[in-house]
């Protein structure tokens, strides 16, 4: 579904990926794992546009997409739920649910849309008239999932569900997560720090170190190979 | 009595103005982070459209003052557009700085290019629409001024429309949020920051119009003062802060109206600034601006 093939992206003279290649099957939640600063929120925001690529190539369905931009990629089906979050926080949730279906037209389309996004976080009705801002870092996370999943996307690529967030909320995130690929089929590129939750519901995995792609493989294989134990599943 | 209300409809109605003009500064600031420096002279070119509207039309007619009300809002919108496409969307991704010197650049453009199209002298503008003077007790009411304040109304309520019942004016403000997750939700920003200028611009040249109306000698310089003042308002109401421009923009003519029917008339200009420093310290981010913590 989606392919990368031999990117680099560098920040002025700071090379941040040297030539990373992966692909992404159709239906599947695919991980990507790496420390911090290694270079995976740069590769999901060359992948949605809001970067551009020195070099390499990104395609998505079969298209290169490489050098559209940001607004383009989404309308494609490709959606990008960013680090921090970034919900509209002068917004209220339901004019953030609004903006994530901006580009439909089809109000049909759009309140069922809205009924799918309640029926994974119920949460997201109960706050609708709240501004954004006040929500509690977990909440402001199913809302930014809840504002991707309302434009229909079939490829969805989360960055860092996790980072500052309540513990007891990460599990049902990540749960949700995992009910959105099965029930909805919409394929998942699931950026982490937390390795050892993003191997536990995914089928393949990525490790990038420094820009580059170190290892790769079946979550269940590197969930017990001892290096990948020793560096991010703390022993 | 009768004379305090008499300024305070004077005052009200220079405000309104402001205020028209001070809302296309903060809608600008709210996309762009910078301030357009070139607005003012917008304002100006308004007038002047009016000015040639006007006489194309008959005087002192309903339909004819709308029509250059109309003609000018729509000309402006257009320069306003041309402007950022041409030259501020090419540095957009420069330093802040490099833009702001640019504005003023591009200010100073519009006003030496006016004196030479338009010359230098006043020109004394025409009654486009009808008029008439009422008067209640002691107190004299001239339809310009009902006029200058319903209109102003008018296209308070309507971009406040705008701004938050359609989705445009919703992708404006989430663009002034967060511009990248605009981005990620299928914003075309370019088309949003275009639209914003186009509004700003069309306010400018309706605030140009009613202002050339009360006061009717026009020239390519008339935007300066009018302009400072209106940027002072929108930094009073907290720059970014819709309501807080057309607040700051009535506070402010309000305020100087009565000090300038005042023995410190010298002043009136000082004063608004007086005004600024004062608020902006006990209130940095204005009378209605926030602080907001912008995460990155
Ligand atoms: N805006 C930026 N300007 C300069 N360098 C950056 C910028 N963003 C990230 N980097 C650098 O690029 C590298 C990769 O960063 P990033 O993709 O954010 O890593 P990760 O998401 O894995 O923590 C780091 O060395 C980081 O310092
Ligand atoms: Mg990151």
């Amino acid at each position: 579904m989606l392919t990368v093939t031999d990117l680099h992206v560098s920040y002025g003279s700071i090379s941040a990926l040297r030539g990373i290649s992966f692909s992404i099957p159709a239906g599947a939640i695919v991980t990507l794992i790496g420390g911090n600063g290694a270079g995976k929120t740069t590769t999901l925001r060359t992948i949605s546009g809001l970067l551009r690529a020195k070099t390499g190539k990104v395609e998505f369905l079969g298209e290169d997409i490489t050098a559209l931009p940001a607004h383009q990629i989404v309308a494609r089906g490709l959606s990008h739920v960013p680090e921090g979050r970034m919900v509209f926080s002068n917004l209220t949730v339901d004019e953030n649910l609004s903006m994530g279906a901006y580009l439909l037209s089809d109000k049909a389309l759009i309140a069922k849309n809205r009924e799918y996004v309640f029926s994974v976080f119920p949460r997201m009705k109960e706050r609708l008239k709240q501004t954004a801002g006040t929500l509690s870092g977990g909440e402001q996370q199913m809302l930014a999932i809840g504002r991707a999943l309302m434009g229909n996307p079939k490829f969805l690529m989360l960055d860092e569900p996790s980072l500052g967030i309540a513990p007891r909320l990460i599990s049902t995130i990540f749960e949700k997560i995992v009910e959105i690929n099965q029930s909805h089929g919409i394929t998942i590129l699931l950026v982490e720090q937390n390795a050892n939750l993003a191997l536990e519901v995914s089928q393949q995995a990525y490790v990038l170190e420094t820009g580059s792609i170190v290892m790769a493989g079946e979550s269940k294989k590197l969930r017990a190979d001892p290096q990948l134990k020793a560096t991010y599943l703390g022993g | 009595m009768s004379e305090f209300l008499q300024q305070l409809l004077n005052g009200l109605s220079l405000g309104a103005i402001y205020a028209l003009i001070a809302l296309g500064y903060t809608m600008v600031y709210g996309v762009l982070r910078f301030i357009n420096f070139a607005h003012s002279d917008v304002f100006m070119v308004g007038a002047f459209i009016g000015y040639y509207l006007g006489k194309l039309v008959p005087e002192g007619t309903l339909w004819g003052g709308m029509l250059v009300l109309s003609g000018a809002m729509i000309g402006c919108a257009l320069l306003g557009m041309f402007i950022e496409r041409v030259v501020y969307r090419p540095l957009r991704h420069g330093p802040t700085l490099n833009v702001l010197i640019t504005a003023i650049g591009v200010s100073l453009l519009l006003e030496y290019t006016g004196q030479i199209v338009f010359g230098a002298a006043p020109r004394t503008f025409p009654q486009i629409f009808p008029t008439a003077n009422y008067h209640v007790g002691s107190l004299t009411i001239s339809s310009n001024q009902l006029f200058v304040i319903g209109v102003a109304i008018l296209l308070m309520i309507a971009l406040q429309l705008i701004v938050f019942k359609t989705k445009i004016g919703t992708a404006m403000r989430a663009v002034s949020l967060n511009p990248k997750a605009a981005q990620l939700v299928g914003v075309n920003n370019n088309v949003v920051i275009s639209f914003t200028f186009g509004l700003g611009s069309a306010l400018a040249a309706a605030g140009g119009i009613l202002y050339a109306m009360n006061y009717p000698s026009i020239d390519p310089l008339m935007g300066v003062m009018p302009g400072l003042k209106a940027f002072v308002a929108a930094i009073l109401g907290g720059i970014g802060n819709i309501p807080g421009a057309a607040l700051g923009g009535l506070l402010l003519g309000t305020v100087e109206t009565f000090i300038g029917g005042s023995q410190f008339s010298t002043y009136k200009d000082a004063i608004a600034f007086a005004i600024l420093i004062v608020i902006l310290l006990f209130k940095p981010a204005g009378l209605l601006g926030k602080f907001t913590i912008e995460k990155v």
